[in-house]
């Protein structure tokens, strides 16, 4: 970390805590949310929820002529889970695709929201840019004291929502894990799906309405989608994941404030932009499903298929003819020069699999065993073939060099069963036992 | 299980009921599962006509029928998973959804994302999950019931892998081991052959017939017409409506395969001209 951002870190006042714990508060609840909607493949829906309450604060708004916070919460929900309602309708009814009917439900929702909001502004302080950007810069201005602690009012009111969540997903755990990985069979078993999809979504919006007001719909929607997808690359377990992601949430709102202070830039959008580069790493360096990790598999996958063609090659050459002698440079041209051959090379040496003499290469014990089991798969493989298939007999060899490296002692042997000589190959060579 | 229900089923498994004497299963214990009258449509448009069903007991009934013929749709209307547009279903004589816990269910294997994150162990887990009730952990005892199911299937050695790092035979094995633990006494399986290598293949009707022989009733939708008569007791021709339905060999007959396939299938005269030769009509 450069030393500009250390000296940030050691100035962070009060209020910058609190805007990363209310930030912490808004990312966990969100993050563990969005677990269920990217597993159950509507992130969007999240983003859809976010932006349609808005008509709904709006309406409780012109209601009530006041900002209270239970009519607005009430609006909000309302509205949030009718979306989710008609995009499932308009897509079943009218046969629109889903994500467009989504598309089309929240979008018009959002643009009659700013309507009415613009509608109504004149009398009060909701402004749509406070939407999207929303102010957590300033939750420190608005301070509440409750049972003996003095918090931002976004504390108390966030701290009952991540309760909620939680105790949500704590309770529901299996149910939810049912219903969304089989939602046929929870229903066979008399668990409601459509309940908990319902009761899923009014979570979402009523999140969403509690997080909006201080950290604006942008923070909600990408803590709503990215902790998630960020943890379904890191683990195979669903509890683990859940934990991830609200890790995930927990370190972009202390790294984004920093940044954001250290930058003086959006609290909100660099805490967002600090999840989105947690997804980006895990892309690159995920353990099991990141490129790195693929990249090393497939690359050791390759130079395993090397050195095996180098045992091979040796000892089909020793068989054939026996006095020249093969020299590495040979072989190495002969795979079609590189790195990976030269590296092979080395590897037999130092493994003992190949004797030290470069100009005239030897297979040792070892290595003639793994090569004559080598050679004992791909012509067992080629007579397979010729007694099955119907191919020419110059055909045979280029899948059965590719199969030899996959073929185990125990398949080796349930293929020298099956062809009618397991001596000789279809080419007449001998296949060695 | 008991055996005054083995008695009615032998005579008349399966039975179509439009093609027999009505009223004749109120006179014994009742019906594992009987569909009086159904109907399904989507968007209007009817898939299954008037379906009068009655599954015999402890015996393994397969659902056959051409492509759209309505099979899933059958299961899924009996199971309250599409919406009936007629007709009532009941199980032992009572209504499905008071019964619910006497019916496990084994869906097609591409209905679920398999990228979900959890181990083998816990897909068959979730089979509990019914009978736990709200609220209530899997303990102890319904770990080792998912561990002896996947032993019964034979992917005890699978039980920590991620789901979608098993192959298709694999994974529906998951499956079945996830219905064992439900242990229910009627199963709804859609496809369970579909797509499974031959030791999965084996593994299933290994299963099967275990399940037959501690009494259990089994229907399940099949698409390999060649495997028929060895797989099944019933059979119910299906194509929208039932075409013919009771003992496989008095149903399955190369006269009732071309009523339900009609002209659709070429293959199907070579079919019917097998099983001809291997059981001449009477």
């Amino acid at each position: 970390m450069n030393p500009g951002v250390l000296e940030t870190i050691r100035t962070l006042s009060t209020d910058d805590a609190w805007v990363m714990v209310v930030g912490s508060l808004v990312n966990v609840s969100c993050g563990l949310l969005g677990c269920y909607l990217v597993l159950r493949r509507q992130s969007l829906l999240g983003d859809a929820i976010s932006h349609a309450i808005l008509p709904g604060l709006a309406v409780a708004f012109m209601l009530t002529h006041s900002r209270a916070v239970l009519p607005m919460f009430l609006g909000a929900m309302a509205v949030g889970v009718l979306t989710a309602f008609l995009s499932q309708t308009i897509h079943r009814v009218a046969n629109v695709p889903e994500d467009a009917s989504m598309g089309v439900v929240f979008t018009t929702f959002f643009a009659v929201g700013v309507i009415l909001i613009t509608m109504v502004a004149r009398h009060i302080d909701l402004d749509p840019g406070c939407v999207l950007y929303g102010a957590i810069e300033f939750v420190g201005l608005d301070m509440q004291s409750r049972f003996g602690l003095t918090a931002p009012r976004a504390f108390w009111s966030l701290a009952v929502v991540i309760a909620v969540v939680v105790g949500f997903i704590v309770l529901f755990y299996k149910e939810l894990k049912i219903v969304s990985f089989d939602a046929h069979l929870a229903t066979t078993m008399g668990i409601n799906a459509t309940l908990m999809h319902y009761l899923l979504m009014s979570l979402v919006a009523g999140t969403t309405v509690a997080a909006f007001e201080s950290v604006g719909s942008i923070l909600v929607v990408a803590m709503l989608i990215v902790p998630g997808a960020t943890a379904h690359l890191l683990t195979d377990r669903l509890d683990r994941m859940l934990m991830i992601a609200a890790a995930v949430g927990i370190v972009s709102a202390i790294m984004g404030n920093i940044l954001a202070v250290h930058w003086n830039t959006s609290v909100a959008g660099m805490m967002s932009v600090v999840a989105g580069l947690q997804f980006a790493t895990a892309v690159v360096a995920a353990p099991r499903y990141g490129l790195i990790s693929r990249w090393l598999h497939h690359t050791s996958l390759a130079s395993r298929v090397v050195r095996e063609d180098i045992l091979a090659m040796i000892y089909r050459w020793h068989e054939s003819t026996r006095d020249r002698s093969l020299s590495a440079a040979q072989v190495v041209r002969a795979l079609g020069g590189g790195l990976l051959p030269h590296l092979a090379m080395l590897h037999l040496r130092v493994a003992g699999l190949v004797g030290p003499d470069q100009t005239a290469l030897r297979l040792t014990r070892a290595g003639r065993d793994r090569a004559r089991g080598l050679v004992r798969s791909h012509r067992l493989w080629e007579s397979y073939l010729a007694k099955h298939f119907d191919l020419p007999i110059d055909h045979l060899h280029e899948p059965a060099e590719r199969v030899e490296h996959f073929v185990s002692p125990t398949l080796r042997d349930r293929l020298a069963e099956e062809v009618i000589d397991a001596k000789t190959d279809p080419h007449g060579r001998r296949i060695p036992p | 299980m008991t055996m005054n229900a083995a008695a009615v089923t032998s005579e008349r498994p399966a039975m179509n009921r439009t093609s027999d004497s009505p009223g004749a299963s109120q006179s014994a214990a009742p019906w594992p599962v009987e569909i009086h009258d159904m109907t399904v449509a989507y968007h209007r448009k009817p898939v299954l006509w008037d379906i009068d069903l009655a599954i015999s007991r402890g015996h393994l009934t397969g659902i056959v029928g051409p492509n759209g013929a309505g099979k899933s749709t059958l299961i899924k209307a009996v199971l309250g998973l599409v919406p009936k547009a007629s007709g009532r279903v009941t199980v032992y004589g009572k209504p499905y959804e008071q019964q619910r816990h006497l019916v496990g269910y084994v869906p097609q294997r591409e209905s679920v994302d398999w990228d979900f994150p959890v181990s083998a162990l816990d897909a068959v887990l979730m089979g509990r999950y019914g009978r736990l009730g709200w609220f209530r952990r899997p303990r102890k005892t319904d770990r080792e019931a998912a561990m002896n199911a996947l032993r019964q299937v034979g992917m005890a050695d699978f039980a920590g892998r991620q789901i979608a790092q098993l192959s298709g035979g694999q994974q529906q094995r998951v499956f079945l081991a996830r219905a064992l633990v439900q242990e229910a006494d009627i199963y709804f399986m859609d496809e369970p052959f579909a797509g499974v290598d031959a030791a999965t293949e084996k593994a299933i009707v290994d299963l099967l017939r275990e399940l037959k022989r501690t009494g259990r009733t089994v229907v399940a939708v099949h698409h390999d017409l060649q495997t028929v008569e060895r797989y099944f007791d019933n059979v119910i021709l299906l194509n929208m409506r039932v075409v013919a339905a009771g003992p496989v060999a008095d149903v399955y007959t190369p006269m009732n395969l071309q009523n339900t396939y009609g002209g659709r299938l070429t293959i199907l005269d070579e079919v019917a001209e097998a099983v001809r030769q291997a059981k001449p009509i009477r």
